[in-house]
Order: C-alpha cells, then sequence, then structure tokens
C-alpha cells in the first residue's frame, strides 16, 4: 500500500518502498480531535488487512497542549514512531502545530495538508509590558510551499461551518488525506459513520467528499492557491517610557490588596508597613494597584522618555 | 559456534505458520492487549491505582463480563498488590497494574511476596514513562525486578503484550513467583492489530494450607531465600530455550541485543544487523547470549533508560557497547538510535529533514478553562504561603502566572512535609499543603495522622474534585462509585478529617474566590492543623461543565490582565489595546462559566453573555 498516483496530491512512488510502511503524521491541540482522525485511518488499515500502528501520548493535563499520532501503515511495521524526515503525510489541525512538526515530512516527497485555523495559547500571552507581541509563530502559505511544495492550507473549519457544522472540520481534512491514499471511498464512508455522533453522519458524510473534491477538482483551483492564513496583528507602537509610581505615604495603611494582586509581584510593604516599588524593572504600569487601592494611595504615572525626569 | 542455530524458537514464524482457522484480530492498544491476554489467561481478580501510562489496563480489564472477573480500582497500589497477593494465595490467577512509581509504594509486599511466591498466578504489570510524558521521574523498572529477584518480561508490541501477560501467568505458577510485565508509554498507548484468542477456563487451586511459606516470618524466610536463588537459576535455565528470547540472524560483523519497543526501533534503523531480542530482562538467558555474542565481530546493546543488560554483559566478561553511543536520558526513537550508530561509526549518513528555521510556539500542558483548582492557587499565590504540592493537574499550579507551589515531591507527600517545614520554623509565610480527594486517600491520611499527633501548626487544602483528574477521571473510594460504575460507600472527607483529630475543617466552594480567601486566613491564623475543603467537581470528569460563558465588555477593560494570572486556557489577548497594553477576549466555545475572571476583575467588564449580548 502506497499513496496513490491517481489522486491530486501526487508523489512519485519510489522503487523501495514496497515493504516499507506509509507513514502519516496527524497533529494539533487537545480537544481538536486528533486521536479521533487518527483512529479512523488506523480501523482503515485494519479493516484492508494491513499492519498498523498508530502511537500517540496522552496523560497530565493535555487540554490545550500539543497532540501528535503518528499511524504507520503497510506489511510490516516495526517502529510505532514516524523516523524523522519520513513522514509521507502530514496532516495539522491547527497552523502552528503544522510547522511543529515538519521537520518529520519528508523533504523530497512528503505532503503538508494543514487546517488555517490558529490556536493561540494562553502561554503565548503572558508578555504584559507595553507594546508586547504575542509569540505565537507566523509563517505564509507562500513561506512553506518554498520548503515544501506539495502543500495544502485549507479553511477546513470555515468549509465545515459552510456545512452547518465546525466540528466536522476534522472530516474535511480525512476528505483531503483521502486522495493521497489507496482506500476506496466506500470504506472511508463507513469508517467515519461508525466514528461519529448518529446525528451527524451525513453532514460529515456531505464534509469528506467536499474536502476530496476541493483537493482533486479543477473547479477549485484558484481557491486553493488564494488560501491564506490570517497575519498576527502588527505589534502596538508605543512610545519609550519611564514608569513613576506616586505612592502617598501618608494615606498607605498597609492592607497590602496592591501588594497581593500586583500580576507582576513588584510590590512590597516596608518596614513601616508601607507600600514601596521593590522591583521597578518588573513593574508593567499595568496600574491595578491604581485602580485596587481603596485609599487613592498610589499613582502610577507613564512619561515619555525624553520629557521624563530622571 | 553457528549463529542463528535452530534451537532458539522464534515466536514470529510460529505464529505465521500455526494454521489458524479464520483468527480475529482486533486493534488494540498496549494496555488493552495486556487486559486481553489477562482475561484470556483466566484471571479472576485484577486490582489497579489509576497512573498514566497504565491506567486503560484496568479499566479495559473492567470491561470483560463481571461473571469472569473482578477488577478494581484500589485506595493506592500497595493495596492493588495486596488484593492481587491475597487472591492468588486463595488460588486463582490475580494481577495488578501501576506506572512505574506505583511499584515504590506497592514495593515493600513485593520484596517479601517475592520470597513467599505463589498459588494462582500473580501477575504485575508496570509501565515505565522514559521521556516522561507524565511522572516525575523516570526509574527503571528492571532494576527493581532484579532487587526483588522477580522476572521481568519485556513485550515490544501489542501482540506481545497480549501474549507475554498470558505467559507470565504461567511462568509465574510453574516457577513459584510473582512475575512483572514491564511495559513503557510507547507501548502502553500504541494501537496495532492483535490476534486474540478465547477464555482458558482455570479452576481455582483452592487455598494450600502452608504457613511456613505464607507468614514472612524470620524462621520463614531463612528458609525461602535460598529457594528463591534456586529459582533464579531454574528461570536462567528456563530461558535458554525459551521462545522468549529470539535470534534474528543477519550480519557477521553486528549483532544488537535489544529488547521492548527498543527493538522495533533497531529493525527499523539497522534490519541487516543481527539481533538478539530478549523478552525477559531479569535473570538473563546467559547461554544464549554468550553464543550470540561469540557469533558477532561486535556486539551493541540497545535499551531505554539504565545500561541495564550492558552492566550485567560486562559482569559475565562479556565486551559490549551501549550507552556511550546512546542516552541514557528519556525515550529511545529511531532518531537518536540513529545518531548513536552514526557515532558508533556503523552508520554513515544522518536523513535530511525540512528545517525552516522556526521556534514553534510554546504550548505546555495547562489547567482547563474552569478548572476549580486555578482559584485555590491564585488565592494561594496572592495571599502568600509556603506551599507543598502533591501529585494530580494541581501541580500546574507551580508554572507561571499562579506559581504557587514551592515543593512537590511524590503521591501524598505533602502533608508530611509541610509538618517537617513546621518543625524546622524556618519560614516566613504560613506552612500549607495542598493534596487532591484521591492522593488523600492514597497515601495522605497517615501523614494528616501525623501532624495532629505531633501537634504542628500547618494548613491542609483538600482540592477535592470528586475524581482522578490527571489519569482522566477515574472512579475512587471518595466518589461512590466502582470501577464498574456501581453505586458503594462513599467516604466523607470532612468525617474522616474529625475523626483524625483535626478541630478545625471547613468546606469551601472553589469557585468562590472570596470565601476561599477568607477561609484560608481565618485557616492560617488557627493554631494547630487546619483543614480547607474546596468542593468543585473537575470540569471534564465524570460530566463535561458546560455553562453560560462569560465576555468582555471591551470598552470597560482597561488592559490590566488580572483575569490572566488564573492561567485560563478560555481567555487570551484580542486585538485592542488600552494605554499600549492588550485588553483580553474570553473564547465563548472553551468557556464554562465558572465565573473566577468576573470575580477578580476590578472594572466589572467581564460579564455573563446571554445579559450582555442578547
Amino acid at each position: 500500500m502506497r499513496v496513490s498516483t491517481s489522486s491530486a496530491v501526487e508523489r512519485e512512488p519510489s522503487p523501495t518502498t514496497a515493504a516499507e510502511p506509509t507513514n502519516v503524521l496527524i497533529v494539533g491541540v487537545g480537544g481538536q480531535g486528533v486521536i479521533t482522525v487518527s483512529k479512523v485511518l488506523a480501523q482503515l488499515c485494519l479493516q484492508n488487512k494491513l499492519k498498523v500502528k498508530q502511537s500517540e501520548i496522552h496523560g497530565m493535563a493535555k487540554r490545550g497542549g500539543a497532540v501528535f499520532s503518528h499511524v504507520r501503515f503497510g506489511r510490516e511495521v516495526y517502529s510505532p514512531t514516524i523516523p524523522l524526515g519520513q513522514a509521507d503525510i502530514l496532516l495539522a489541525l491547527e497552523w502552528a502545530e503544522g510547522l511543529r512538526w515538519l521537520p518529520y515530512l519528508n523533504p523530497e516527497t512528503g505532503t503538508f495538508i494543514s487546517d488555517t485555523q490558529q490556536i493561540i495559547p494562553p502561554f503565548s500571552c503572558r508578555n504584559r509590558k507595553r507594546g508586547a507581541t504575542s509569540n505565537y509563530v507566523f509563517r505564509s502559505v507562500e513561506q512553506v510551499k518554498q520548503h515544501v511544495p506539495n502543500s495544502y492550507a485549507v479553511d477546513a473549519t470555515g468549509m465545515a461551518e459552510g456545512l452547518g457544522n465546525p466540528r466536522a472540520a476534522n472530516t474535511v481534512l480525512l476528505g483531503m488525506l483521502s486522495t493521497a491514499l489507496d482506500f476506496s471511498v466506500d470504506d472511508w464512508q463507513a469508517i467515519i459513520a461508525q466514528s461519529v455522533p448518529p446525528k451527524t453522519v451525513e453532514v460529515n458524510r456531505q464534509a469528506f467528499l467536499l474536502g476530496r473534491e476541493w483537493i482533486q477538482s479543477d473547479a477549485h483551483k484558484e481557491e486553493r492557491e488564494q488560501v491564506e492564513v490570517a497575519k498576527p496583528p502588527p505589534a502596538p507602537v508605543v512610545d519609550d517610557v519611564v514608569i513613576d509610581l506616586e505612592i502617598t505615604e501618608a494615606w498607605c495603611k498597609g492592607c497590602d490588596i496592591c501588594v497581593k494582586m500586583c500580576p507582576e509581584r513588584c510590590l512590597a510593604l516596608n518596614s513601616s508597613e508601607i507600600v514601596e516599588l521593590a522591583n521597578p524593572d518588573a513593574c508593567t504600569a499595568c496600574r491595578l494597584c491604581e485602580w485596587l487601592c481603596p485609599d487613592f494611595a498610589i499613582a502610577v504615572h507613564v512619561h515619555k522618555k525624553e520629557t521624563a525626569i530622571a | 559456534m553457528n549463529k542463528g542455530t535452530g534451537s532458539i524458537a522464534r515466536i514470529h514464524e510460529a505464529r505465521t505458520t500455526t494454521p489458524r482457522i479464520d483468527p480475529e484480530i482486533k486493534s488494540l492498544m498496549g494496555n488493552e492487549a495486556i487486559a486481553r491476554g489477562a482475561w484470556e489467561a483466566g484471571v479472576k481478580v485484577g486490582a489497579a491505582y489509576p497512573g498514566t501510562p497504565s491506567t486503560e489496563i484496568m479499566e479495559s480489564l473492567g470491561t470483560y463480563p463481571a461473571e469472569d472477573l473482578d477488577a478494581q480500582w484500589s485506595t493506592n497500589e500497595k493495596v492493588s498488590l495486596d488484593v492481587a497477593i491475597g487472591a492468588s494465595l486463595a488460588g486463582v490467577r490475580a494481577m495488578c497494574a501501576m506506572k512505574h512509581v506505583g511499584l515504590n509504594v506497592a514495593s515493600d509486599s513485593l520484596m517479601s511476596q517475592s520470597y513467599i511466591g505463589v498459588n494462582g498466578g500473580l501477575v504485575l504489570v508496570v509501565c515505565d514513562d522514559p521521556g516522561m510524558h507524565s511522572s516525575q521521574n523516570e526509574q527503571d523498572t528492571r532494576l527493581f525486578g532484579q532487587f526483588a529477584m522477580v522476572p521481568v518480561l519485556e513485550p515490544s508490541d501489542a501482540q506481545e503484550a497480549k501474549d507475554f501477560t498470558k505467559l507470565a501467568f504461567e511462568l509465574s505458577e510453574k516457577f513459584d513467583t510473582p512475575v512483572i510485565v514491564r511495559s513503557t508509554t510507547r507501548l502502553s498507548h500504541c494501537r496495532s492489530p492483535v490476534v486474540v484468542g478465547e477464555r482458558e477456563q482455570i479452576e481455582s487451586r483452592g487455598f494450600r494450607d502452608s504457613p511456613a511459606k505464607h507468614v514472612a516470618l524470620p524462621t520463614n524466610a531463612r528458609v525461602r531465600h535460598p529457594i528463591v536463588l534456586e529459582r533464579e537459576r531454574k528461570l536462567k535455565e528456563y530461558l535458554n530455550t525459551s521462545d522468549l528470547v529470539r535470534w534474528e540472524p543477519g550480519s557477521d560483523e553486528l549483532g544488537v541485543i535489544t529488547l521492548s519497543t527498543c527493538y522495533t526501533y533497531v529493525r527499523e534503523v539497522i534490519p541487516e544487523a543481527s539481533v538478539l531480542k530478549l523478552g525477559v530482562s531479569y535473570p538473563l538467558a546467559e547461554d544464549v547470549i554468550r553464543r550470540f555474542c561469540d557469533s558477532v565481530e561486535r556486539v551493541i546493546v540497545v535499551e531505554e533508560l539504565e545500561p541495564f543488560i550492558e552492566r550485567e554483559l560486562r559482569a559475565m566478561g562479556i565486551e559490549v557497547e551501549g550507552k556511550k553511543y546512546f542516552p541514557r536520558v528519556g525515550e529511545l526513537s529511531p532518531e537518536n538510535l540513529r545518531e548513536g550508530l552514526h557515532k558508533a561509526g556503523i552508520i554513515s549518513e544522518l536523513p535530511k529533514t525540512t528545517d525552516l528555521g522556526i521556534e514553534p510556539v510554546a504550548r505546555p500542558p495547562v489547567l482547563c478553562a474552569g478548572c476549580s483548582h486555578a482559584g485555590t492557587y491564585m488565592v494561594l499565590r496572592t495571599a502568600g504561603a509556603r506551599v507543598m504540592g502533591d501529585i494530580g493537574c494541581y501541580t500546574l499550579g507551580a508554572i507561571e502566572p499562579l506559581k504557587a507551589m514551592d515543593a512537590c515531591v511524590s503521591m501524598g507527600a505533602s502533608i508530611g512535609m509541610a509538618v517537617g517545614m513546621a518543625k524546622a520554623g524556618a519560614t516566613d509565610k504560613p506552612v500549607v499543603a495542598t493534596i487532591g480527594d484521591s492522593t488523600f486517600l492514597h497515601a495522605g491520611i497517615p501523614a494528616l495522622i501525623d501532624a495532629v499527633y505531633n501537634n504542628v501548626n500547618i494548613t491542609v487544602l483538600l482540592l477535592d474534585n470528586q475524581t482522578v483528574a490527571m489519569t482522566g477521571g477515574q472512579d475512587h473510594a471518595g466518589t461512590g462509585r466502582t470501577l464498574r460504575g456501581d453505586e458503594t460507600h462513599r467516604v466523607d472527607f470532612e468525617k474522616v478529617i474529625r475523626a483524625i483529630g483535626v478541630k478545625w475543617v471547613k468546606t469551601v466552594d472553589s469557585y468562590d474566590i472570596g470565601s476561599l480567601y477568607q477561609t484560608y486566613r481565618e485557616a492560617t491564623q488557627y493554631d494547630g492543623v487546619a483543614v480547607v475543603i474546596s468542593n468543585r467537581p473537575c470540569a471534564l470528569d465524570p460530566v463535561k461543565i458546560k455553562g453560560t460563558p462569560f465576555y468582555v465588555r471591551s470598552e470597560g477593560c482597561t488592559a490590566c490582565q488580572a483575569c490572566m494570572n488564573l492561567a485560563c486556557p478560555a481567555i487570551s489577548w484580542s486585538d485592542e489595546l488600552f494605554d499600549g497594553h492588550h485588553k483580553v477576549k474570553i473564547n465563548q466555545t472553551t468557556c464554562i462559566g465558572c465565573s473566577m475572571c468576573a470575580q477578580v476583575c476590578p472594572t466589572d467588564c467581564i460579564q455573563l453573555s446571554e445579559t450582555g449580548t442578547a
């Protein structure tokens, strides 16, 4: 079993591949359905009497974490994981996760299929400084295509929404994946129907066909070329500033509300139980202390650097 | 010496040449295959405490008919082993399953049971976690097997996981020993086709009255120890002709000795090598190993974690290489195996990869949206405390932005550590232990008794989310449901704690940050052991909670990001700015409406969606 040559996602069959397994790496974010998608593929392989190994990592609080599943199938499969640089297909349910796993893709013949959906983790929004930007990595479809010619970026979530159920996005992607593998449409449809809630069988059937058609049909050629991933918002333009905390000592009663609530932990009570800015470098001028102080004892001033008083 | 002598049986050949009438093939995860093997072996009693990556073994065993077997969650791994020991002595086949660190807890019984032996087959399944995907260390269970002088079986895929588990019961009875089946994360959580069989009907052997064997008294144990050593010798003899050791002939130049999933990487990366696949890591099939090593010019040992086999071979006087090429830390993989073989001069080239030269966005595990632990840790962070943590989802309270845990060691350790810290008197802040419901039942109760008995001044926060959340929501003695979902007695935490002698106990709603804060302050002001029970259920298990989501009224948001201190994954930056800072937004799909962010918002701009946007 190798990647089909009759499909729109074309690969050249290599002469030595007959004994080697086909490698499909499925990646995404916890809760997206990576495991469900890979189970469908594994079940399909089993039904076609192929040796198949599907390897994943779960445990810990994986919700929102990076999730991946290796599916390998063929006449014989040894390692449960796909060796670096040997994935035939990388199917990503989320854009940055796709980029993360690109080194696993075969650099010459690998096919990359990714949803353009972006899930920005709270972890990348941890910088409270003025003018901070999220560290969510951005690469355009064009940039990826320079490295991986067989790249397909697709708004699967949008397409599934068009069908009336955004959760069918994974099935749209399976439809696309199906064009690269030699399994019959009926087999795919039968297993998908078993794997989804009974009420959504019909929408998933349509989603699968839509995904297939989108890759194969010339009617979607232009659309395929126009897909872009959303650019991150530009970095906020901020002046170089000096932050100055004006503490009216006479009004401070040492309740320490500001000390406890300061997100950067830069305030402390001094020996006379009066608040002071103990760690000025960490202060981001979020003004939380100013707003929370019941006695109006703190005022946060942000001066532009040239007018700042030394 | 002839290489590849025919005397070494080959499991694969036997498997493929034996005619079968339509063998039934199932797609099983390693853990499910282990359960299947136990069921086919006629196991009668199974017990486990959940722990990644072993949890699914007992869950899966619990799906077999109740008439066939009894499967239960135990309060901890030692209890699960004790249950299995009792069943074995009563004459039936019994199994317990645990993660590697669970064996530390169960080891007290294992060490002595090794001397006592078995009546019905007794199998321990122990799952190691190389790479620590979800564990606090990556200890190597093979060393434990050697320590306890208990054989350790090493399956390499799901088929072997099933076959070896079945065989383990036979070996246990044949050699009168508990047997460890060792799995790793990569085997436990890998799904592949398995040829399954039927259940053997095994009659109970009945209880055999043998106090000299069964009672671990010094006089008895002195007699038993030499028997255990003799057992080791017999096992070695057996292994020399057993299917468990497989010689796969190949190149004369290179021989690889390997086992477990490492075998699959070896076959993947250097198919041309001669391979000796050990199905058992302790004891070693010495004769076969010597013959194999004589048949090749160079011998390399490929094993995960400790150089266990390598050291043993050196002790036998055999010249081998191994850990000088491969890491002793983390998982073995086709990649680092290839790198090691490259270093050893066996593989000339490393494969090319696609490199975009990017640092992908960090996506560490986080507490879920609406996690009841978030508020508790926020209170601890803001109120200030020296926090001794414990094992569970709430260990994530140690990382930014909650960052309210100073130490965490092992299951149930928090309370004992707090006692020590209070006794040391070296702390500027109140000493607090945080411990989950299941962890408290597992190993926290003796420590709480210790705290009361020794009259220390500590506060214990019992984070009762009414499930074993971290492993995927299993039941325990505090949920009122058994492994099979039947109703049972539910431990009343407050009563237990009062009965221990704690005078100050209060229960508080984990979502009510104000009350949590007040209660926490009262508790820390109390001189003695104070226990605060916070009691919101886990947002995911047993019932997935989904209430009306909250939203951010953007015009009111001053971008202070106080709400983001809760570490809620539903809250992130919006595209709007206030004074150079990012305002926030709430993901309407993932927000479950716990309201904790609305409680901490100083400008009251976080509101219930239906009232705000309609």
